[in-house]
């Protein structure tokens, strides 16, 4: 509860136990779990300092000078070191923490400008550090600090909108303000290959699925649904050429809706799912085996967000709308929410085991179950609503 | 000296307009008439050559012709004069001489004059084309001048926009770097005004927190019900510098785990790769060796490389197991020695290409001619070959397809097809046959149901009239109360005895004669009579049909008033008037419901014997 200044903990083996962090007039902006999850960092207002309270001691750290930027604060995926972006005297710092007993191991200033986020590799041995979207400067260091490689493509236009680290640690995606991703390799830090997204797909080997209106027809065997739900759809293919639809962003004003927003790797490594922001409705997955575009994805609506299954090679996408979508080599798949009312997905998230998909609408969770693969292909079981 | 002109007038004598100036008229005249008396002319010319020299001018003619000819270089006309003063004789012989000399050249001019006038023609002709050639040229260099000009314009105009575009492009240029240049003020000043503001940011956020952190507010708290315990189960330790150098040690260790993983991964990629390389090059080696053997009309240096080459193998191969390590020396070895290779074949290859290039430009070695003409012979035969291979492939194609078709010529597959079917039918016609043997027994099976169901209907039917009217027998019966135990027992007994009664009592039949009971349900009749035998005991009997009897005491009752029989079995009679008073309370049409006892004998009687 953030403008109470409030954090309220609750357990779910045990229900009778519970915690109340209260920050007071420091104020509350951020708070997240540690990944041990026996401390909460809370970051307090003005970004202040940031506090550790710890469940397991009641004790409390604070670190000073955090950096307000949009991604500050990386744990790696072992859980061992905490990566946090800070700034002094109007310079960039990055700090290493232990997660165990909260020490500095590390602490090294960076080369940015006005440093916008930093994330750890999978391997927790790299770390990248990426600069404003005013200038292109990606930076990686090693967890002691050192500096391994900088990589810049191009300079005079806007730079860096989103990062992401391939599962495997070999590759390091930038998605830029032109539209582009540039895949760096592990081992040199320079470019491998770069992604372009035009709107017009002439490639004949790239399969693009179309989500199409079903005329509205009551579904048979379903039990009776409200008149109110909204229609179906399905998949079609499309056949190449296809021009997508584009979108025309205000030049005047901040945060222009072009460059490629959103990455996100498969955990095989084999696919990544990107978004151009000029073509909202679509959703390209590259092959990065043989490195070019396997499959588009159009959507009726604007792609909110997507996610890949932790465990296999599956996408779930989510556009505002009562549906949820699924993406497999095998197919995809577009599944109705079943639900009083409109239940709009604005985002969604997986289980680590991939066997369960959790739908986030404003102020509604629905869990979504999956059955395993005895059963028929892509068939989405039962669904439960649970507010 | 004398000029000979045109005479308009031939016959006129004047002959001043002929004759030179500076010589005598007459003597003309002479002139003519000699001329004229040797000549066998026209009277015209005659005329015309008469008036040269008449007859009273010849000596003066002569003499003029002498003058004449020996200017042209002719021999004199005269004789050789012996004196000054005596007159000269006509030297026939010169003049004769000079005459036909005269001809010759008059002929020789002619001819001349005809290749001189066919020569102007046909200069005159040549001017003429030369004159339309020139003013033709003289068009097409107007024109192409034009051409020219217009190209001239048009490169002018485009060089303009070249260096338009040049301009442009400086300009564009110009204004890019005075962007960015802007840009960069900016920037730096952007800067600078961030890093102003950012500090005064952080002080007064360095005051807020000031502010905060003394506050020491009490709220600032949180509430735990109990303790967590940590994730991994031990115990928290205190921050101390060993702890401190304890996680420095744990980072390297981490640091250097993953880089020896990765370096276990190139290792790996690298072996294979030298591998392949190894592979590569032996391929190589075989490749080129056998053709050294052949001889080559040209010796290279390279032969002499590749005869090393081989020699070098065995050599080589013992030095592999070096290979698989890395250092700098072996790396350079290999890739030295794959170059090498790659070298020679290529030359290799050129050395072909040339061959062949040489054998179509010269072809001065029989050798090479023949075996060029035997690889075209080859060539063709394989030309050949391949037609016949693609003919046989289309043969076999069509050959399948017909054998998959369904629709075919051939007759033996149609015989075959006729077989198959001809089986097929038989085997349809057998089960068609059992089919309707089937069917046949099905309909049998029915009608018999049918009949069946529809007797089974009239017996109920009978059973239930009787059973009425049996009722009524009884209730009408009802006073006579004093029979009834007797009649009861009667009854019981007329029961259980019908069946002896029948088999015994043949004369109770005329009795029964008019009382002509129709067979309404012989077969109930005959399951009685079957029934019967089972169990012929009475006591059976009234057990099974005491509820008939008490609802049938009535028309029992009504039997006894006629005669009854004294029997063994007893109630025979009883059963006959039973019959008997049923009978008529059931005068009406309603034969079915005749007693059932007397359908009993009657039947019993058919059925018996």
């Amino acid at each position: 509860m953030y403008k109470r200044g409030l954090v309220q903990v609750w357990s779910l083996e045990q229900p009778e136990w519970h915690c109340r962090i209260d920050e007071g007039s420091a104020g509350l902006v951020a708070s997240c779990w540690s990944p041990d999850g026996r401390h909460i960092l809370n970051t307090t207002e003005f970004h202040l300092r940031i506090t550790v309270w710890s469940l397991c001691t009641k004790s409390v750290s604070y670190i000073k000078y955090p950096k307000a930027c949009q991604q500050g604060i990386s744990f790696s995926r072992d859980g061992r070191y905490l990566a946090l972006a800070e700034r002094r005297d109007c310079k960039d710092y990055v700090s290493i923490f232990v997660c165990s007993d909260w020490q500095l191991l590390r602490h090294f200033d960076t080369d940015t400008q006005d440093l916008a986020g930093i994330e750890w590799a999978p391997n927790g041995c790299v770390l990248a550090v990426w600069d404003t979207c005013l200038e292109y400067k990606v930076l990686l260091y090693s967890l002691d600090g050192r500096q391994l490689a900088a990589y810049c493509a191009y300079e005079w236009s806007l730079g860096v909108k989103s990062v992401a680290w391939s599962p495997s640690s070999q590759f390091l995606a930038v998605g830029s303000y032109d539209g582009k991703v540039r895949i760096l390799n592990h081992v040199t830090w320079k470019m491998l290959t770069e992604f372009a997204h035009p709107a017009a797909i002439s490639d004949p080997r790239v399969v693009v699925y179309k989500e199409a209106e079903k005329s509205p027809r009551g579904a048979l065997g379903r039990p009776a649904c409200p008149s109110f739900r909204a229609a179906e759809s399905k998949y079609e293919i499309a056949a190449v050429p296809v021009s997508l639809q584009t979108l025309k962003p205000a030049a005047d004003r901040a945060n222009p809706k072009i460059g490629v927003g959103l990455l996100a790797f498969s955990p095989d490594s084999y696919f990544l799912a990107t978004r151009n922001d000029n073509v909202p409705n679509a959703v390209w997955v590259w092959d990065m085996q043989k490195l070019r575009l396997f499959v588009v994805l159009e959507q009726l609506g604007p792609v909110r967000s997507f996610q890949w299954d932790p465990q296999r090679p599956r996408l779930a996408i989510c556009s505002g709308g009562s549906k949820v979508y699924l993406w497999s080599p095998a197919g995809c798949v577009s599944v109705q929410v079943p639900g009083e009312g409109d239940f709009q997905v604005l985002s969604l998230c997986w289980h680590v085991t991939g066997a369960s998909l959790a739908l986030l609408s404003k102020d509604h969770f629905c869990l979504c179950f999956l059955e395993t693969e005895d059963e028929a292909d892509g068939a989405i079981g039962q669904l439960g609503a649970h507010t | 000296m004398g000029d000979w002109m045109t005479v308009t007038d031939p016959e006129s004598k004047n002959i001043s307009q002929y004759t030179s100036e500076t010589k005598m008229s007459p003597s003309s005249l002479y002139l003519q008439k000699v001329l004229c008396s040797s000549i066998p002319l026209s009277k015209n010319v005659h005329s015309f050559f008469s008036a040269f020299c008449t007859e009273e001018n010849i000596e003066q003619s002569i003499s003029y012709l002498d003058q004449e000819l020996t200017t042209f270089g002719f021999p004199s006309l005269y004789e050789e004069s012996k004196g000054k003063e005596t007159k000269r004789e006509l030297n026939i012989v010169a003049v004769l001489n000079c005459m036909n000399e005269l001809l010759i050249r008059q002929r020789k001019n002619l001819l001349a004059q005809e290749n001189v006038e066919t020569q102007n023609l046909k200069l005159g002709s040549d001017m003429d084309h030369l004159q339309s050639c020139y003013a033709k040229l003289k068009e097409q260099l107007e024109t192409s001048r034009r051409e020219m000009i217009g190209l001239q314009e048009r490169d002018r105009q485009l060089q303009c926009k070249n260096r338009n575009l040049h301009q442009l492009l400086k300009n564009e240029k110009d204004e890019v770097q005075k962007l960015q240049n802007i840009i960069a003020s900016r920037a730096t000043q952007y800067n600078h005004d961030m890093k102003r503001k950012e500090r005064e940011y952080n002080k007064l956020k360095e005051r807020l927190h000031q502010l905060v952190m003394n506050k020491k507010d009490k709220r600032i708290a949180m509430e735990v019900l109990n303790y967590v315990g940590r994730a991994d189960g031990k115990r928290g330790s205190w921050r101390t510098d060993k702890s401190e150098a304890r996680n420095e040690d744990e980072m390297y260790k981490i640091l250097l785990n993953d880089y020896e993983y990765r370096q276990k991964q190139i290792l790996m990629e690298n072996a294979e790769l030298k591998k392949v390389l190894q592979q590569m090059k032996k391929e190589m080696i075989s490749l080129l060796s056998p053709q050294k053997q052949k001889p080559i009309e040209k010796a290279d240096d390279s032969t002499g490389t590749g005869i090393s080459d081989v020699e070098e193998d065995p050599g080589e191969l013992s030095r592999e197991s070096i290979w698989d390590l890395s250092c700098e020396t072996v790396r350079e070895q290999l890739t030295n020695s794959i170059r090498k290779q790659w070298r020679i074949l290529k030359s290799h290859v050129e050395k072909l290409d040339n061959q062949v290039s040489k054998v179509h430009l010269e072809g001065f070695n029989d050798e090479d001619v023949i075996s060029r003409q035997d690889h075209e012979e080859e060539t063709e035969k394989l030309e050949l070959e391949i037609q016949q291979c693609k003919e046989m492939i289309k043969t076999q194609q069509q050959l399948l397809q017909q054998q998959l078709a369904t629709t075919c010529d051939d007759d033996t597959t149609s015989l075959l097809q006729d077989c198959y079917l001809l089986e097929e039918k038989e085997r349809l016609k057998e089960e068609w046959s059992l089919f309707k043997e089937q069917k046949k027994n099905f309909e049998k099976e029915r009608r018999s149901f049918t009949e069946a169901a529809i007797r089974l209907g009239l017996e109920r039917k009978a059973f239930e009239e009787e059973r009425a009217s049996w009722l009524k027998q009884q209730f009408l019966n009802m006073t006579t109360f004093d029979h009834q135990n007797s009649e009861n027992v009667r009854l019981f007994s007329a029961f259980s005895g019908s069946s002896d009664r029948d088999n015994l009592t043949v004369h109770s039949r005329p009795r029964q004669k008019p009382y002509r009971v129709s067979n309404g349900s012989p077969i109930c009749t005959s399951k009685l009579t079957k029934s019967l035998p089972a169990s012929p005991s009475t006591s059976d009997f009234c057990q099974t049909r005491s509820c008939v009897s008490e609802h049938s005491s009535i028309s029992v009752l009504n039997m006894t008033p006629e005669e009854t029989r004294p029997n063994q079995v007893g109630g025979e009679c009883a059963n006959q008037k039973w019959s008997v008073a049923s009978r008529p309370a059931s005068q009406d049409g309603c034969c079915s419901e005749c007693s059932w006892t007397s359908t009993n004998s009657h039947v019993e009687k058919d059925g018996l014997p």
